[in-house]
């Protein structure tokens, strides 16, 4: 049995607590904005905030964040208007929107730790975010204009 | 699945579309009046639009206001888009098209996803960068039907001729009067009035567009994606769900010879183990085969998988090896193959040249690894398949369904849900098809069936590899007078049809024979080469080998004969003129009729002279820098490509900067436009610096995202800049979008390195081709 919060809501599981996060939080939970990409910490599309941190929830077990506050893409804010989130709206910065769960994730943790990040900063914290469809351009830009905001 | 293929390559087939659209017409026709149908029938106009476009698709082109929009008493609009979402921005594009020919107010209009229906929506094959260029036209004759309807309930309850109202931002208005009604509150009146023939529909000029045109439009999926509550395929869950996961023969073609699953079933979840049959090869859109797992979720299903204990038949694909067949591509390409164009006496031509040159080039197998892999959910009852996916091409679903199940199409339920990239990987839904399986394999519980990353990368429809080898002879001037290109690869009609051991005329169509360049005595061959894996389309597909060998050759004659490669590019283009498909043996022309579409080589030029003046052709840079340049016209769209690369002393490569100039004619979204050029400069970086997808005993050496690399954000141009041209010619038909920006990227990143630091790139991936040589 594993206890912690999601979004605020306390979860309890006592399946096989290899499991991963991702696949608790999609299948059990229901809270389908997190996504797989590649199961192996290799594209950052399912990253999460456990306990403030930005991870790879195909990584984490969920027999490992006994007690943890995990906050994914649907508990970022209650109203769609982080800062980040505005800015990517402001920029049309999706493709196809599949990795940008991820990438906002990744980028609001950089944006706490580096509040005005450097074309080397992003390079370094959003590096293992894949966008296959190449908004690149477009990710950096709107964390530029994320950060002051945040 | 014939039909599918052929789609793509050959709009011969696809005549029922056009019986389906004479028809419907018609029968408008006897409410509007006969004459008028008659003359439309007749007119030789009407004839040619059918047999190419989207006319000749299979489904044709659907134009029925009541099939496609409604307006609810509020006033909310609801458009259906039948293409299929996956970056492109369609949804977005199709409001923006619909609300300005509406005369709506796009912030109340909403899009929804059309369920797989051909008969009924028209063709929803969402590839070959069609869904604008042909369904521009069809979807303002919707929308000014709709809008002519709104305006005759208003006039009828005035008591006024239609000719004094005027539909404008969610209302209509008598002028005269000031009388004003809201769409809301004719809605109900207006959709029980006839449908008006297209004679009677008056369209808005471009000079009133409002939304079309403009660049700060908002994505109509914006919110929902960025707050995580967009739903892709992978993301259904209907009631009862299950998971699974497939363990397929790791070489195509091979089958299992037996299995153990005992360990499996001890794996807390499982549910069930399941042995599906692979299918004779050509393989078509059909599963490989396999040995699922089907659990209570998608871990149990993965952990299940890997007690799996299976024995494998390899079959006779067990022995490709993607460097001894680069050897036997090569092979073939230092002899003559099918002649496949052949103007003047090329053989002549070379032996009276002054100077002679010859490259070869290789490009490797990638995989279209879009960010979702495949998936599908399906939910198949004895009388009924329902099945929630990302797919390209939901129609073929329903085909391959309907086949399978013995069930008719109408009892084939496809609802397509937002794809987390497609990139030509979900044209081909076999994903779909195992889901289906496996429904049924559990008594009629759905089943959500995922390819993981593995999966995706070594069971895709792999993008074909590629030998070009060219040779040019020049006059005592410099000046082309000879072009050898023989180009071999094996083809994609080799997975739907027996394998013909030559590239299909849609594939040589895709810049190898279409090719334009100012050269007398110019001969294109294809010999021979056969697929030992799942070749399938790929993102601007064969384009991206022709384009890379063609645009590179240049440059590097260029370079020998001493001249600025942006103005000897100009000079194998040559003089501004229309050159028809047919003079170039191009059998194919995307489909398009080609008086509509000719190769116009000034509009070339333009693209490649307005990206040379936007980048800043001919600055001076410092050293290690450099600027390469290429051009290509695919999917009827023109394209050029400046790179400005480094290369520093340890051979690693960054790029400060690309300008891409493109022409596609009139563009409804600037902004989405723009986006795909940013991701095709992204997804060109990426296979010309990393991509590759590479073979050893028949299976793929790349399993996930540490082998098979993708460009990421540190190794992506710092700069992208955009340059649209031609963006207002309503007049003229429209180009496509998604995928004519990557065919040049690759080229042009190759002749900028050569200009940095003087090593030339001809085989793909780059890698760390550029290390120093010790």
């Amino acid at each position: 049995m594993s206890t912690f919060t999601v979004n605020g809501k306390s979860h309890k599981f006592d399946g096989d607590p290899e499991t991963p996060l991702l696949w608790y939080l999609r299948d059990v939970a229901a809270l389908t904005g997190t996504k797989f990409g590649c199961g192996q910490a290799l594209c950052g599309a399912c990253t999460i905030h456990v306990d403030g941190a930005a991870v790879r929830s195909c990584q984490t077990r969920v027999g490992d964040v006994e007690g943890a506050a995990i906050i994914t893409i649907e508990g970022l804010s209650t109203d769609g208007m982080h800062p980040v989130q505005v800015a990517w709206r402001e920029l049309n910065v999706a493709q196809c929107g599949y990795c940008q769960s991820g990438q906002i994730m990744q980028a609001v943790s950089l944006l706490k730790d580096t509040p005005k990040p450097t074309d080397a900063d992003i390079d370094g914290a959003m590096s293992g975010n894949i966008c296959r469809c190449g908004a690149y351009p477009r990710i950096r830009a709107a964390i530029k204009r994320a950060a002051g905001r945040t | 699945m014939p039909d599918t293929i052929i789609s793509n390559s050959n709009a011969a087939h696809s005549r029922s579309g056009v019986f389906n659209l004479r028809r419907r017409a018609t029968l408008l026709g006897l409410a509007a009046g006969t004459f008028v149908v008659a003359t439309r029938l007749s007119s030789p106009a009407f004839a040619q639009e059918k047999n190419y476009g989207g006319d000749a698709m299979p489904g044709g082109l659907k134009d029925d206001p009541r099939v496609f929009l409604s307006i609810a008493e509020n006033g909310t609009v609801t458009l259906l888009c039948n293409r299929a979402e996956m970056g492109q921005g369609i949804r977005t594009g199709w409001a923006m098209v619909v609300a300005d020919e509406l005369e709506a107010d796009i912030g109340r209009l909403k899009v929804q996803q059309a369920p797989g229906d051909e008969a009924r929506y028209g063709n929803q094959n969402t590839d070959g960068s069609r869904s604008m260029r042909h369904h521009f036209n069809p979807l303002r004759r919707i929308a000014a039907a709709a809008r002519l309807m709104l305006e005759q309930e208003a006039a009828a309850r005035w008591n006024v001729p239609v000719t004094e109202v005027k539909a404008a931002n969610h209302e209509v208005v008598h002028a005269a009067s000031g009388r004003r009604l809201a769409f809301g509150a004719l809605a109900a009146g207006a959709a029980a009035r006839p449908v008006p023939s297209q004679q009677m529909l008056v369209f808005k000029t471009p000079d009133r567009y409002r939304y079309i045109g403009r660049p700060e439009m908002q994505l109509v999926d914006n919110v929902d994606i960025t707050t995580g509550a967009a739903l892709y395929g992978i993301d259904a869950r209907p009631e009862g769900l299950v998971y699974a996961v497939i363990a397929r023969p790791p070489v195509f073609g091979g089958k299992v010879k037996s299995f153990d699953a005992a360990e499996t079933m001890k794996v807390p979840g499982v549910l069930k183990v399941v042995s599906i049959d692979g299918p004779p090869i050509p393989s078509v859109f059909q599963p490989l085969g396999g040995i699922a797992v089907v659990a209570e979720n998608t871990f149990a299903a993965i952990k299940g998988r890997s007690r799996l204990s299976i024995q494998w038949d390899d079959g006779p694909n067990g022995t490709y090896d993607s460097a001894a067949y680069r050897k036997t591509l090569e092979e073939a390409a230092s002899a003559p193959g099918l002649v496949v164009r052949n103007d003047g006496d090329v053989d002549a031509a070379l032996k009276g040249a002054a100077q002679r040159m010859e490259a070869t080039y290789y490009l490797p197998h990638l995989a279209q690894a879009p960010m979702e892999p495949p998936t599908a959910t399906a939910h198949v009852t004895a009388d009924r398949a329902e099945v929630w996916t990302s797919v390209q091409a939901p129609e073929a679903v329903r085909t391959d369904l309907s086949k399978r199940f013995n069930l008719k199409l109408d009892q084939v339920v496809v609802h397509p849900l937002l794809l987390g990239g497609g990139f030509g990987r979900k044209s081909k839904p076999d994903f779909a098809t195992e889901a289906a399986i496996l429904s049924k394999a559990m008594e009629g519980r759905p089943v959500k069936l995922t390819f993981t990353r593995e999966d995706d990368l070594q069971h895709s429809f792999f993008h074909t590899v590629s030998v070009e080898r060219l040779e040019a002879g020049v006059d005592a001037a410099g000046k082309p007078v000879a072009w050898l290109h023989r180009t071999v690869a094996p083809t994609i009609f080799s997975t739907f049809a027996p394998d013909p051991g030559h590239e299909a005329p849609f594939e040589l169509a895709m810049g190898a024979v279409d090719n334009p360049f100012a050269i007398p005595n110019f001969r294109v061959e294809n010999p021979a080469a056969k697929a030992h894996t799942r070749i399938g389309w790929f993102r601007s597909v064969s384009n991206i080998p022709h384009a890379f060998a063609i645009q590179s050759f240049s440059a590097e004659m260029a370079a020998k004969l001493k001249r600025d490669p942006k103005d000897y590019l100009l000079e194998l283009i040559g003089p501004d003129r229309l050159i028809d498909a047919g003079a170039m043996s191009d059998k194919w022309l995307y489909g398009e009729d080609p008086k509509l579409y000719p190769f116009d080589t000034g509009r070339l030029r333009r693209v490649v002279e307005t990206a040379a003046k936007e980048a800043g052709w001919g600055r001076s840079l410092p050293a290690g820098h450099g600027l390469g340049i290429a051009a290509h016209r695919s999917f009827v769209s023109y394209a050029a490509v400046v790179v400005e690369a480094t290369v520093n002393a340890r051979g690693e490569l960054a790029i400060p900067r690309v300008d891409i100039a493109f022409d596609c004619g009139a563009v409804v979204s600037p902004d989405r436009v723009r986006s795909q050029l940013e991701g095709a400069v992204v997804q060109g970086v990426s296979l010309a610096t990393v991509g590759e997808i590479s073979f050893k005993n028949g299976r793929p050496e790349q399993t996930n995202f540490d082998g098979y690399e993708l460009t990421r954000i540190d190794a992506a141009p710092a700069e992208i800049r955009t340059h649209l041209v031609n963006t207002t010619s309503f007049d003229k038909p429209m180009g496509g979008v998604g995928e004519p920006g990557v065919p040049p990227v690759a080229p042009a990143l190759a002749n900028a390195i050569f200009a940095a630091c003087g090593r030339r790139i001809r085989s793909l991936p780059i890698r760390n081709q550029l290390a120093p040589k010790t």
